[in-house]
């Protein structure tokens, strides 16, 4: 194993350079530009020690609700399992693979069409195998969020 | 038969899901793999799995207020459960509804590729129903 990350989640005296293996710019780079996340056009915003911002700009074919114009609740759970993964990612310090094992939203009022949203993670609790997160998305007032998230993720590099 | 409930928001489109009545006339949900549902390389993109089965729980509620003319429902929240990695290749759902009350549906949905026994993922919904305009 080259590194523990055990250590990170029992030695908090010994509080990692959370930075020191994973630079969340570049990797949001290498990941945001393909596939699925591509596709809806996520992209990197800030970060701290255990958290992640990423946008998600507005597009029509994002669209949920044909009638008003608010976009699908699909795309915002993209942009959270996202920001809730890069959070995760800093905290470890370390870019391991990890599977969502479940992710539960609240779609606390539709996000204002036009506007671009806001997804930040959060990784509260991180075990050998575990990570906790917690995130919310917003529209352009952090106080006046969209939609709340609480999600786990399961280390798949671990026995 | 509704109209509706088979006519998809343009997010559905841009997933590529197409929607057909299964033998028993449940309403079936398929997601052709792509570019734009991958996720890490051979994989399904958990973003579309979930975009998909909130897809198909929604479709398949409003397909059963097709009758009702002027209602309409907004998601509440979902839970999504992932079971197995999504591989290469199609993905189904279909979702069935668990209760629909006065102003509140509760609806799940299922995931499955190649062995509708074998699940990729589910969801649980939570919807608020509009009746009436």
């Amino acid at each position: 194993m080259p590194m523990s990350p055990l250590s990170l989640a029992t030695m908090p005296d010994a509080h990692p350079p959370a930075l020191q293996g994973f630079d969340p710019e570049a990797a949001i780079r290498l990941i945001a530009n393909v596939g699925h996340n591509g596709a809806i056009g996520t992209h990197y915003v800030t970060h701290g020690d255990d958290w992640a911002e990423l946008a998600l700009d507005y597009r029509d074919d994002l669209i949920g609700d044909a009638d008003s114009g608010v976009l699908a609740s699909g795309p915002i759970i993209a942009l959270m399992d996202m920001a809730t993964s890069m959070a995760v990612w800093i905290k470890r310090g370390s870019f391991k693979p990890q599977a969502t094992l479940d992710l539960r939203i609240d779609y606390l009022r539709a996000a204002t069409p036009g506007h671009t949203v806001i997804g930040r993670g959060e990784c509260y609790r991180l075990t050998r195998r575990i990570a906790f997160v917690r995130g919310y998305a917003h529209d352009g007032d952090p106080a006046d969020p969209i939609a709340h998230v609480a999600a786990t993720f399961m280390m798949t590099d671990e026995a | 038969m509704s109209a509706d409930a088979l006519t998809l928001p343009p997010y559905g489109d841009f997933l590529g899901i197409a929607v057909e009545r299964d033998e028993t006339d449940t309403l079936l949900f398929r997601m052709p793999f792509g570019d734009r549902v991958a996720g890490r390389p051979g994989f399904l993109h958990g973003g579309a799995i979930a975009g998909l089965l909130e897809i198909a729980a929604v479709g398949t509620l409003r397909d059963a207020l097709a009758e009702e003319p002027g209602a309409s429902v907004k998601p509440i929240n979902v839970t999504v459960d992932f079971m197995r990695g999504g591989r290469v290749r199609d993905t189904f759902a279909a979702a069935r509804i668990t209760r629909l009350g006065a102003r509140i549906a509760n609806v799940e949905a299922f995931a499955w590729q190649e062995d509708r026994d074998k699940l990729i993922a589910s969801a649980r919904m939570n919807l608020m129903v509009r009746r009436g305009g």
